[in-house]
C-alpha cells in the first residue's frame, strides 16, 4: 500500500514539471510583456525598464524559471499586480465562498441523479425512460446562461423567492439565502449529463449475469437494485465524481460572476481580464496538483468500494 | 482472351465499403434522418448567410429601438409625461448669443449635406434589439459565427490529436512516452482553467477562440486514436503495406487512417457540440467574439439586460437557434456513431 501510494506520488513529479514548464512558457513567450501590463498606459522607458529589473525579467531565462520554481515550491507567489493583495491570501479568502456553493452543487447532483438514474435504467425502452432521454437531449443543449439569465430572472426578480445576488460574512446566511437559487439552478443544468451517464453505467451492470442469478434464486428486486447493481456501478461513479472534484475549486466561475459570489472563480476570470499573470499561474499550478491528488484519492476509494480491486 | 479473364473477377462481389455499411444502417435511424435534415438546413443557412446573401446588413438599424416582434404588434404609445410644452413665440437671444452670426453659416453649410432618414419599423419578425437592428438577421449572422468556431476548433483539435495520436500509437517506446506524458501534462490542469490561461494570454478575436479550443481540446481524440494505431499497426494489412516497401508516412497515413477515421468523425462529431457551448460561454465573457460582431454568446449577453426591461425576443430567438441546432446536431453525432461503429450502441 504505501509502496503504491509512493510510486504514485513519485509518478507526479513529472507531469507536474509539465503543467509547470507549460505555463511558465505560455506567459513567457505568448504573453504581453509584465513590465508593460504593469506600468500602464503612461509609463516612461525609464519606468519599464525599472519594473522589468525588478522582476527579474531582464535576466537570463534560465534565471527566470529558477525564480519561478522557487515560487512554487515556497508556496510564495508574490502578490497580485492588480491589487497588490498577496496571492496566498486571495486563494485563502476566496476559497470559502467557493466551496459554500459548490459543495452543495456536488452533492445534490449526484444524490438526485443516482436514483433517477437507477430507475429509468431499470425501465428501460419504456415510455418513461425514452421520455427522460429526450428531455435530458434539450435540456442538455441549451446553454448554462440561458438557464441563470432566466433562473435569476424568475425566481429572484419576478417571484421574488430569492435574493436576486448578494454575500454575507456568515456562512450561515449564505447558504440559507444566497446560495439556494445558483445551486438549484446548477443542479438543474448539472443533473441531465449525470443522468444520461450513470443511467449508461446501469445498463452496463443490469446486463451482467449476476443480475439473472440473483433474480432467478428469488431476490427481491430492491435487494437486486440497491445491494448489487447499485455496489457494481459505484466504480464508474466515483470515477466521475472524482472528475468533477477539482471543478469545485474552480468553482462554477459562471455562477460567481452572475451570482457576484466573491469565489476564486471569479477572481481567475478578473485575473484573465486584468492581465495578473501570478494569479493565473499559482491557480493552474496548484490546481494541477491538486487533481492528481484526487485522482490518487480516488483510485483508493476504489479500494474500499471493491475488495476485488488490486492496486498496482 | 482478356474477356475470360476477367469475368471471374467481376463475378466475385465486392465487399461492401465501411461508408456505404454505415450510410445503410443511417437511412434505417429515423431520428437521425431528421437531425441530419435539420443540421443540413441550417448549414444552407450559414452558406447563405456566409455569402452575404441573407443577414449581410444585420447592422442597420431597420426598427425602432426594442421593437417587439411581428406577432405581438406594434407597443403602444407611451405617455408623454405631464411637463407641459411652452407655447408662444421664441425669446430672441441673438444679442447676448454669442454663437448667433454663425447660425446663418451653419444652416447653410447642413443644408449642402444630405441626410438620409431611414424609416423605422414599427415591428419586426424576430423584433429588434436595442438599437433596432433586427434580430433574425442578428441570429442568424449569430449562427454563421458561433457554428463557424465550433467547426474550426474542433478540426483543429481533432487534427492536432490524429496527428499527435498516430505518432504515439505508431512509433510506441520514446515518442509514445513523450506523448503520452504531454497529455498527461494537459489533463491534469482543469479544461476550463486552461481556457482561461490561453484566453490571458492570446487575447481576444475569433480566430483567437478556434485557437484556444483547438489547443485545449485535443486530449480526448488523441487517447482515442492512439488506441487505434496501437490495434491496427500489427495488423496484416499494415505488414503487407510495408512488405511491398510503403513508407511510414502511407502506412500511417494512406493505410491506417482511413481505417480509423470512423472514430474521428464520431469524436469530431462531439467536440462541436462541446466547442459551441463553450464559446457561447466565452463570448459571454468578453473573452470570445468581439463586440463589431455577434454570435449566440453576445446576444445573450445582451439579451440579459433587456429581459428585465421585459424584452424577451432576442434571448427567446438566440436561445432557439442554439437549441434546436446543438440537440439536432448532438442527435445526428449519436446516430452517425450507432451507424459507423455499432459496438458503441448505447454507450454515453
Amino acid at each position: 500500500m504505501s509502496a503504491y501510494l509512493l510510486r504514485r506520488l513519485w509518478q507526479m513529479v513529472p507531469t507536474l514539471i509539465g503543467v509547470v514548464l507549460l505555463v511558465w512558457l505560455l506567459f513567457k513567450y505568448f504573453g504581453a510583456d509584465p513590465a508593460v501590463i504593469l506600468g500602464g498606459l503612461n509609463a516612461t522607458q525609464e519606468q519599464v525598464a525599472a519594473i522589468r529589473q525588478q522582476l527579474g525579467l531582464d535576466q537570463a531565462w534560465y534565471v527566470q524559471l529558477g525564480i519561478y520554481l522557487k515560487q512554487i515550491v515556497t508556496f510564495d507567489w508574490g502578490r497580485s499586480w492588480a491589487t497588490n493583495e498577496a496571492v496566498s491570501n486571495l486563494f485563502a479568502t476566496r476559497l470559502p465562498a467557493t466551496l459554500t456553493v459548490m459543495v452543495p452543487i456536488l452533492i445534490l447532483d449526484t444524490l438526485l441523479s443516482i436514483p433517477v438514474a437507477l430507475g429509468v435504467a431499470y425501465v428501460r425502452g419504456s415510455l418513461t425512460d425514452r421520455t427522460l432521454m429526450i428531455v435530458t437531449t434539450v435540456a442538455l443543449s441549451i446553454s448554462f446562461l440561458v438557464y441563470i439569465i432566466v433562473g435569476q430572472y424568475l425566481f429572484g426578480f419576478q417571484l421574488g423567492w430569492f435574493p436576486v445576488q448578494g454575500w454575507s460574512d456568515s456562512t450561515w446566511t449564505n447558504l440559507t439565502t444566497f446560495v439556494p437559487l445558483p445551486v438549484m439552478l446548477a443542479v438543474l443544468v448539472g443533473i441531465s449529463p449525470q443522468t444520461r451517464l450513470y443511467r449508461s453505467f446501469f445498463l452496463d451492470e443490469l446486463g451482467h449475469d449476476y443480475v439473472r442469478t440473483a433474480r432467478a434464486k428469488g431476490m427481491k428486486e430492491d435487494t437486486v437494485l440497491f445491494k448489487h447493481v447499485l455496489r457494481n456501478a459505484m466504480i464508474p461513479i466515483l470515477t466521475n465524481v472524482g472528475y468533477n472534484l477539482p471543478g469545485i475549486f474552480v468553482g462554477s466561475f459562471l455562477i460567481e460572476v452572475f451570482f457576484s459570489i466573491p469565489g476564486l472563480g471569479r477572481e481567475v476570470l478578473l485575473a484573465v481580464n486584468r492581465s495578473d499573470y501570478p494569479v493565473i499561474q499559482a491557480a493552474t499550478v496548484y490546481l494541477a496538483m491538486l487533481t492528481m491528488l484526487i485522482n490518487l484519492a480516488t483510485d483508493l476509494l476504489y479500494k474500499v468500494v471493491d475488495p476485488r480491486v488490486v492496486l498496482k | 482472351m482478356s474477356a475470360v479473364l476477367t469475368t471471374p473477377l467481376a463475378a466475385a462481389p465486392r465487399s461492401e465499403g465501411v461508408w456505404r455499411t454505415a450510410w445503410r444502417r443511417f437511412r434505417g435511424d429515423r431520428v437521425g434522418m431528421v437531425s441530419l435534415a435539420i443540421v443540413a438546413a441550417f448549414l444552407v443557412l450559414i452558406l447563405l448567410s456566409a455569402t452575404r446573401l441573407v443577414a449581410s446588413s444585420w447592422q442597420r438599424e431597420v426598427g425602432v429601438p426594442n421593437a417587439p416582434p411581428t406577432l405581438l404588434g406594434p407597443r403602444p404609445p407611451e405617455d408623454l409625461g405631464t411637463i407641459e410644452v411652452p407655447k408662444g413665440p421664441n425669446v430672441d437671444l441673438s444679442d447676448v448669443d454669442p454663437l448667433a452670426p454663425k447660425y446663418k453659416e451653419w444652416a447653410e453649410r447642413a443644408a449642402k449635406m444630405k441626410t438620409e432618414e431611414i424609416p423605422r419599423a414599427q415591428t419586426l419578425p424576430l423584433g429588434g434589439d436595442r438599437l433596432g437592428r433586427d434580430v433574425l438577421a442578428k441570429t442568424i449572422k449569430g449562427t454563421e459565427i458561433s457554428v463557424f468556431v465550433g467547426v474550426l476548433a474542433s478540426l483543429l483539435a481533432t487534427g492536432i490529436g490524429t496527428l499527435l495520436g498516430a505518432f504515439a500509437g505508431f512509433f510506441g517506446r520514446k515518442a509514445d512516452d513523450f506523448l503520452e506524458w504531454l497529455y498527461n501534462v494537459f489533463t491534469a490542469v482543469p479544461d476550463i482553467l486552461l481556457i482561461f490561461a490561453f484566453a490571458a494570454v492570446f487575447g481576444r478575436g475569433i480566430g483567437t477562440v478556434v485557437l484556444i479550443l483547438g489547443l485545449t481540446g485535443w486530449a480526448g481524440v488523441y487517447r482515442q486514436v492512439r488506441a487505434e494505431f496501437i490495434k491496427h499497426r500489427g495488423r496484416e494489412y499494415v505488414r503487407a503495406a510495408e512488405a511491398i516497401g510503403a513508407s511510414t508516412g502511407s502506412r500511417m497515413f494512406r493505410h491506417i487512417l482511413p481505417n480509423v477515421s470512423h472514430v474521428i468523425l464520431v469524436r469530431m462529431s462531439l467536440l462541436v457540440v462541446g466547442f459551441i457551448k463553450a464559446e457561447v460561454i466565452l463570448s459571454y465573457l468578453g473573452l470570445g467574439v468581439p463586440v463589431d460582431q455577434v454570435s449566440w454568446g453576445t446576444m445573450l449577453a445582451e439579451a440579459q439586460a433587456e429581459l428585465i426591461l421585459g424584452y424577451w425576443w432576442q434571448l427567446a430567438a438566440a436561445t432557439l437557434f442554439m437549441a434546436v441546432f446543438v440537440t439536432a446536431f448532438s442527435l445526428m453525432a449519436d446516430a452517425w456513431r450507432d451507424a459507423l461503429d455499432p459496438r458503441l450502441r448505447g454507450a454515453e
